[in-house]
């Protein structure tokens, strides 16, 4: 096991320095720097910029540059937001809390309904309600996420009323309100972006606790556990669910790319501050810093899904222990 | 073949899918003839802005006054054929990348694999987004090279992992007795028995691609404007969003059936191909 953790840790850190490195080249080598839009203002003489490019290496070939950031990156250092005159490692942590927030609440929301509605569908497969279940599930996960969003929004916020149309917390409302009205407040704007992700989420864990568990349903110790006299109901939640349920929690850890691109598009929807809406607006403004960083923390987190995707089935299921 | 032709169009969704995709590709090629209006002529400025939906403008008028009905029906055009382009280029890539890693294993195998292992790594809407926000307006045929260009990790994987198995198949190993050379090996006896797997992935590739190119357009970085994108006319409705819910609607409609299209074909090929999938 100690051995399996190495040699994958290893190839995750060589998988991230890839990641790192790709889009050092694509931000270099596209036209334009941090400082191009600042040129534009005629209040900012030409000197200026070129000295700031001077000051921040900007006008070094690019394989120096290069140099230079993989020896920060090794540091730990990820560079100086131009956008916000600060450290790229501040900006990005200030966002990360309504990210998670966001993706935590999503991933209940889809694990708990995706659970529930493949279950639904394998107690009966080819009833009607299997059937429009899977209807259903497939519709959604054919669906734009951000079209879903828009409508959720149109009907919940626009139409009805019922919920805030975006943001984290009510701007003018927040600092006046009681500690329990605060937390209403925040769940309240967090319900329809965490829906969102969360639906089509759902939907893609439905498809696959369904076949999961057809599959279970056939073996063996199903048949011996009615062979025992259990009810039907008892074998299918107690015994099948159960087992079916395992390689679903795998899930859990291949789940982190959807969840960022879902991120991306969600926070644009609800102008929600987190690291997805980040990333739109510091690659509009050639931040390189911010958009470096953030596509290096993306891998390791896509990376370290997949370690733990695979973990998790290797404790799940011990006959996979051995293979390499 | 055949047979796996009619264990497809036997299942009720497949029939349903393929109405839902040939639909779409008769509107796409149709556009000029049913568009009432034309897509980008803004009709009338001073009266004719946010209309709601009526008998002249069924799925109603947008900000510039333009027929939201003609500018959905042309929207058809650039979706698929920016999807249908783009997944052909990427699978031709992927194909080729599968069966050279497939086949020659070893460093090269290695190599490429780890390559793709890190591409994968890197959110997809992510990595779209930095091509495209630098480079500024690639136009419709740039967009197609880039997305074709990002999205054959997936299928090159499936492809080589079918060399792998296909490999070690007698008929192979025959093949190699006769004499047959690495590279008509490759294309007169892998080639065909890859092209099944291929064309599933390839289908529900162009339903995936939908909506990746509607998310781009969506975040303005797309198909721009004035040129009709379902995705920029979702953005485009969202800003009015309170005074004229027809725009932001319409488009997406059409893009959820467009793409449950392409995912019953794609799953209902699966299924006939192999029927243990189920």
């Amino acid at each position: 096991m100690a051995r399996f953790i190495t040699v994958r840790l290893a190839h995750a850190a060589g998988i991230v320095l890839l990641v790192a490195t790709l889009t050092f080249f694509l931000l270099h080598l596209a036209p334009g720097d941090p400082l191009t839009g600042v040129g534009e203002y005629s209040f900012i003489p030409p000197e200026i910029v070129e000295q700031q490019r001077r000051n921040f290496g900007l006008d070094q070939p690019v394989y120096v540059q290069y140099a230079r950031y993989l020896a920060n990156l090794g540091r730990g250092e990820f560079g100086y937001s131009f956008r916000e005159h600060r450290p790229a490692a501040q900006v990005i942590l200030d966002r990360i809390p309504n990210t998670l927030a966001l993706a935590g609440a999503a991933l209940v929301i889809a694990f708990a309904l995706g659970v529930l509605i493949g279950a639904l569908q394998a107690a009966r497969p080819g009833s009607r309600l299997d059937d429009a279940l899977s209807m259903a599930t497939l519709t959604l996960y054919s669906m734009p996420v951000f079209w879903l969003g828009v409508m959720l929004l149109l009907l919940f916020g626009v139409n009805l009323g019922w919920l805030p149309v975006g943001g984290v917390v009510d701007q003018a409302a927040y600092p006046y309100l009681s500690p329990l009205g605060r937390l209403g407040d925040r769940l309240s704007h967090l319900l329809l972006p965490a829906l969102t992700l969360g639906l089509v989420g759902a939907a893609v864990v439905a498809r696959y606790q369904r076949a999961e568990l057809l599959d279970v349903i056939h073996q063996d110790f199903v048949r011996t556990a009615r062979a025992k006299g259990l009810s039907r109901a008892s074998v299918f939640w107690r015994h099948a669910v159960r087992n079916a349920l395992m390689p679903v929690v795998t899930l859990f850890g291949l789940f982190f790319p959807l969840l960022l691109s879902g991120a991306v598009l969600v926070e644009t929807v609800f102008a929600w501050p987190g690291i997805g809406r980040l990333a739109v607006d510091s690659i509009r403004a050639r931040d390189y810093a911010v958009v470096t960083a953030l596509a290096v923390i993306a891998a390791v987190m896509v990376v370290l899904g997949n370690l733990i995707a695979d973990l998790l089935y290797r404790v799940v299921d011990p006959r996979t222990r051995n293979a390499a | 073949m055949r047979t796996v032709l009619g264990r497809a169009l036997a299942q009720r969704r497949v029939r349903l899918g393929l109405a839902l995709v040939c639909t779409l590709c008769l509107v796409a090629l149709l556009a000029p003839l049913i568009a009432p209006y034309d897509p980008v002529t803004q009709l009338d400025l001073a009266e004719g802005q946010l209309l709601g939906p009526s008998a002249a403008h069924p799925f109603g008028t947008d900000f510039f006054s333009r027929d939201l009905l003609s500018r959905v029906l042309y929207g058809a055009r650039i979706s698929l054929s920016v999807a249908v382009l783009s997944v052909v280029l990427s699978v031709t890539i992927g194909t080729l990348v599968g069966l050279a890693a497939g086949l020659a294993g070893g460093l090269l195998d290695n190599v490429l694999m780890r390559g793709v292992d890190a591409a994968l790594a890197v959110p997809r809407v992510f990595l779209l987004l930095v091509v495209l926000a630098l480079w500024d307006n690639v136009g419709v045929g740039g967009l197609i090279l880039i997305l074709g260009l990002t999205s054959w990790f997936d299928a090159s994987r499936i492809v080589r992992g079918e060399v792998l198995s296909l490999k070690e198949r007698d008929f192979v190993a025959a093949a190699r007795v006769l004499g047959v050379g690495g590279r008509r090996i490759a294309l007169r006896h892998l080639l065909p028995n890859v092209a099944a797997p291929v064309i599933v992935t390839a289908t529900l590739g162009v339903g995936q691609m939908v909506l990746v190119e509607a998310a781009l357009s969506y975040l303005q970085v797309g198909v721009r404007p004035p040129t009709p994108s379902w995705g920029s006319i979702i953005f485009e409705g969202q800003q009015v969003l309170s005074s004229a819910w027809w725009i932001a609607t319409f488009p997406g409609i059409a893009l959820v059936l467009t793409v449950v299209g392409f995912s019953l074909l794609g799953d209902g090929m699966r299924n006939a191909l192999d029927p243990r999938s189920r």
